[in-house]
C-alpha cells in the first residue's frame, strides 16, 4: 500500500475529492495547513507596521490504497489540483506497512 | 415516535391560536363598552350625592387617587412632574448604554489580541465593572461629589438613601441635574468603570493578573473621583478659563484622557510584549478576530449615544438633539480620515485603524458635544481620526507596546477633545487653549503619577508581569486554566 499525501491549492480540494471518488478511493484525511514551495508570499500590513506573509494556506489530502492504483490516482490527483500557476503544490508518495480497520479489525483490506 | 411529536406539535399549534383568539376577543369585547360620559362643565351640578346609588368607584378613581398622591409626593416640584419622570427616564436608558460600553471594550479588546490571551482579556473586562460599580458605591460617589469641599480631595462614604431628602424629587438637582439621587449615582457608577478599563487593553498579553485587578481597582476607587471632584465635584478647576470653568462634557478628560494616560504609565512600566521590538524592526502581532473587534467598536460607538446623550443631565430637547447629532458626526469623521490616513499612508486600508478612528472621533467630540456645530463635530473628528492614527505609528517607534490602541484613542484624542472645546465652541463660553491645556494636563499628569506610583509598587513587590514562559504559551493557561477556543473536543460520550 502507499500513502499519497497531496498538498493544493484550498480551492482545488472539492475537484480533488470528485477525482478520487469516481477512482472509489475508499477515504482520505484532509488537514489545512499553511506552506509554501517556490511560491513567493506577499506583503501584509497591520497598524502601519508592513510585514512578509511567506507561510500560505494550503490543503493536505491523505489516501491509503493498493498499490496496483496508486499510480491511477496520482495522476487523477495531480490533473484536477493543477492550474498550471507557481503554488500548485505537490504529491508526496510513502510506503504503508500496514493499515487495520478499527471497526471490524480487519488488516490490509 | 415521528406522531407523538408532531401530535404535540400541533396539539400546541391549537393552543397558541387559541389564546390569541381568546385575547383578541376580549380586548375587543372591553373596547364595546362604552365609554364614561365626560364631565359637562356648564351642566347643572347633580341632585343631592346621598340619592346616588353607593355604586363602587370609576376605574378612573382609583387610579386618579394613586397618580395624584404620586405626583404631590413631589411637593413644591410638582409642577415640573413630566419632564422630571422623562429626564429621569432617559438618564437610566443611559446608564444602561454605557453599561453595555464594557461588552464593546471586551470584544475589541479581543479582538485585536492572541486567541491565548483571550479568556484573560475578558476576565479583566468582567470583573472591572464588577469592581467599580461595587467601589464607586462604596466610595466613589461621595468623593467625586462632596458637596462643599477644599476642591483639591474629600473622602469618601458608603451611599445611603438616596431618595430620602427630597431625593426623589425635581428639587433633587433641578434643570441641571434632572433625575434622582439614585439615577444620578447609577448614571456616573457606569462611567467610573470605563476609565479603568482603557487600561486593561493597553496592558493586555503580558500583564500579571492579580496586579493588575489591585491597581485596577485602586484607580476606580479612589484616583477616578479624587480627579473627577476637580471638575465635576466643583472643584479647583472651576477657576479655570478666567472663571469660566474647565469645559469637559462627558469626560475626555476626566474619563479618556485620565485613562489613557493611566495606561501610558502602566505601559512603560511593563514594557512591551515579547518579540515586538526586535533587532530594531516593529513586528506586527496581529489581533485574532477582526469580527470581534468590528461588534466590539460599533457596541462602543452604540454606547456612546448614552455617554454622551446621558451627559445632558435632563430631557431637554434641544441640547440632546444637538450632542446626539455631533456624536454621530464626530464619529463617522474619524472613522473615515482614519481608514483614509491608512489607505494613503500603508497602500492597504486597515479596518482597525478605522475601528480606532471611530473611537478617537467619540472621545474627541466627548468634551464638547453640547457647544459645537454640525461642522465643527465633523472637524474634530477628521482630526481625531488622523491624529490617533499617526499616535498609534508614533508610540510603536517610541516601543512603546499599545496593542489595542488605548493611550492613542483614549489619551491623545483625549487632550485634542479639550482643546477642541476652545477652538470650535459656538456658545462664546470664554474655553481659552490655556485653560483647557491646564485642566487636562492636571488630569494627565495625576492620573499618570498615581499609575506610576502604585503600579511601581506592585511593580516591586508582587510583580506586574508574567513569567515569559507563560507569555508564550498564553496567559489563558497561565492565569487561568482555560482555552478559550479549546480545539479538540474529547468529551466522553458515556
Amino acid at each position: 500500500m502507499k500513502l499519497i499525501k497531496s498538498i493544493v491549492r484550498p480551492n482545488k480540494v472539492d475537484d480533488v475529492r470528485e477525482a478520487l471518488e469516481k477512482l472509489n478511493t475508499p477515504g482520505m484525511t484532509v488537514t489545512e495547513v499553511r506552506g509554501h514551495g517556490r511560491q513567493k508570499g506577499h506583503t501584509a500590513v497591520y497598524r502601519g507596521k508592513e510585514y512578509n506573509v511567506s507561510l500560505l494556506p494550503k490543503v493536505e489530502i491523505e489516501v491509503v490504497v493498493q498499490d496496483e492504483v496508486a499510480d491511477e490516482v496520482i495522476k487523477a490527483i495531480i490533473a484536477a489540483a493543477r492550474t498550471g500557476e507557481i503554488g500548485d503544490g505537490r504529491v508526496f508518495v510513502m510506503p504503508v506497512e500496514h493499515s487495520y480497520n478499527i471497526r471490524t479489525g480487519e488488516r490490509d483490506v | 415516535m415521528m406522531d407523538t411529536v408532531g401530535a404535540f406539535r400541533k396539539a400546541g399549534l391549537v393552543l397558541v391560536v387559541l389564546t390569541i383568539l381568546v385575547t383578541g376577543l376580549s380586548t375587543a369585547a372591553q373596547a364595546q363598552e362604552p365609554a364614561a360620559p365626560v364631565e359637562s362643565v356648564e351642566a347643572p351640578l347633580p341632585a343631592a350625592p346621598a340619592e346616588a346609588p353607593a355604586a363602587e368607584p370609576q376605574p378612573e378613581d382609583e387610579y386618579r387617587a394613586d397618580f395624584d398622591a404620586l405626583v404631590e409626593s413631589q411637593g413644591q416640584y410638582a409642577y415640573a412632574f413630566e419632564f422630571f419622570a422623562l429626564s429621569m427616564v432617559w438618564t437610566i436608558i443611559c446608564t444602561t448604554f454605557v453599561f453595555i460600553m464594557h461588552l464593546g471594550f471586551a470584544m475589541i479588546e479581543s479582538g485585536l489580541t492572541q486567541s491565548k490571551n483571550t479568556v484573560n482579556i475578558l476576565f479583566k473586562n468582567t470583573l472591572i465593572p464588577c469592581i467599580g460599580l461595587l467601589t464607586y458605591a462604596i466610595w466613589g460617589f461621595n468623593a467625586h461629589y462632596p458637596g462643599d469641599f477644599n476642591g483639591f480631595f474629600a473622602f469618601g462614604s458608603p451611599i445611603g438613601d438616596l431618595n430620602a431628602d427630597g431625593g426623589d424629587t425635581f428639587g433633587y438637582g433641578g434643570m441641571a441635574l434632572a433625575m434622582t439621587g439614585y439615577g444620578d449615582f447609577i448614571f456616573q457608577a457606569m462611567f467610573a468603570a470605563t476609565a479603568a478599563t482603557i487600561v486593561s487593553g493597553a496592558v493586555a498579553e503580558r500583564v500579571k493578573l492579580s496586579s493588575f485587578l489591585i491597581f485596577a481597582a485602586l484607580l476606580v476607587t479612589f484616583a477616578y473621583p479624587w480627579v473627577g471632584s476637580w471638575h465635576w465635584g466643583g472643584g479647583w478647576m472651576g477657576s479655570l478659563n478666567g472663571g469660566n470653568g474647565f469645559k469637559d462634557f462627558a469626560g475626555s478628560a476626566v474619563v479618556h484622557g485620565f485613562g489613557g494616560f493611566a495606561a501610558l504609565a502602566c505601559v512603560l512600566l511593563l514594557g512591551p510584549r515579547a518579540g515586538k521590538y526586535v533587532d530594531g524592526q516593529v513586528r506586527p502581532i496581529q489581533g485574532h478576530s477582526m469580527p470581534l473587534a468590528t461588534v466590539g467598536a460599533f457596541l462602543l460607538w452604540f454606547g456612546w449615544f448614552g455617554f454622551n446623550g446621558g451627559s445632558i443631565l435632563s430631557a431637554s430637547p434641544g441640547p440632546l438633539g444637538l450632542v446626539i447629532t455631533t456624536t454621530a458626526l464626530a464619529a463617522a469623521a474619524g472613522g473615515l480620515a482614519a481608514s483614509l490616513a491608512s489607505w494613503v499612508s500603508s497602500k492597504k486600508p486597515d479596518l482597525s485603524m478605522g475601528l480606532n478612528g471611530i473611537l478617537a472621533g467619540l472621545v474627541g467630540i466627548t468634551a464638547n458635544a453640547d457647544i459645537v456645530s454640525p461642522f465643527g463635530a465633523i472637524i474634530i473628528g477628521l482630526v481625531a481620526g488622523v491624529l490617533v492614527f499617526a499616535s498609534v505609528l508614533v508610540l510603536d517607534n517610541l516601543k512603546i507596546d499599545d496593542p489595542v490602541g488605548a493611550i492613542s484613542v483614549h489619551g491623545t484624542c483625549g487632550v485634542w477633545g479639550i482643546l477642541a472645546c476652545a477652538l470650535f465652541d459656538t456658545t462664546g463660553g470664554g474655553y481659552t487653549i490655556i485653560g483647557q491645556l491646564t485642566g487636562v494636563v492636571a488630569v494627565a499628569a495625576a492620573a499618570f503619577a498615581f499609575s506610576l506610583v502604585v503600579f511601581g509598587l506592585l511593580k516591586a513587590t508582587i510583580g506586574i508581569r508574567v513569567s515569559s514562559e507563560e507569555e508564550t504559551e498564553g496567559l489563558d493557561v497561565g492565569e487561568h486554566g482555560m482555552e478559550a477556543y479549546p480545539h479538540f473536543q474529547t468529551a466522553r460520550e458515556n
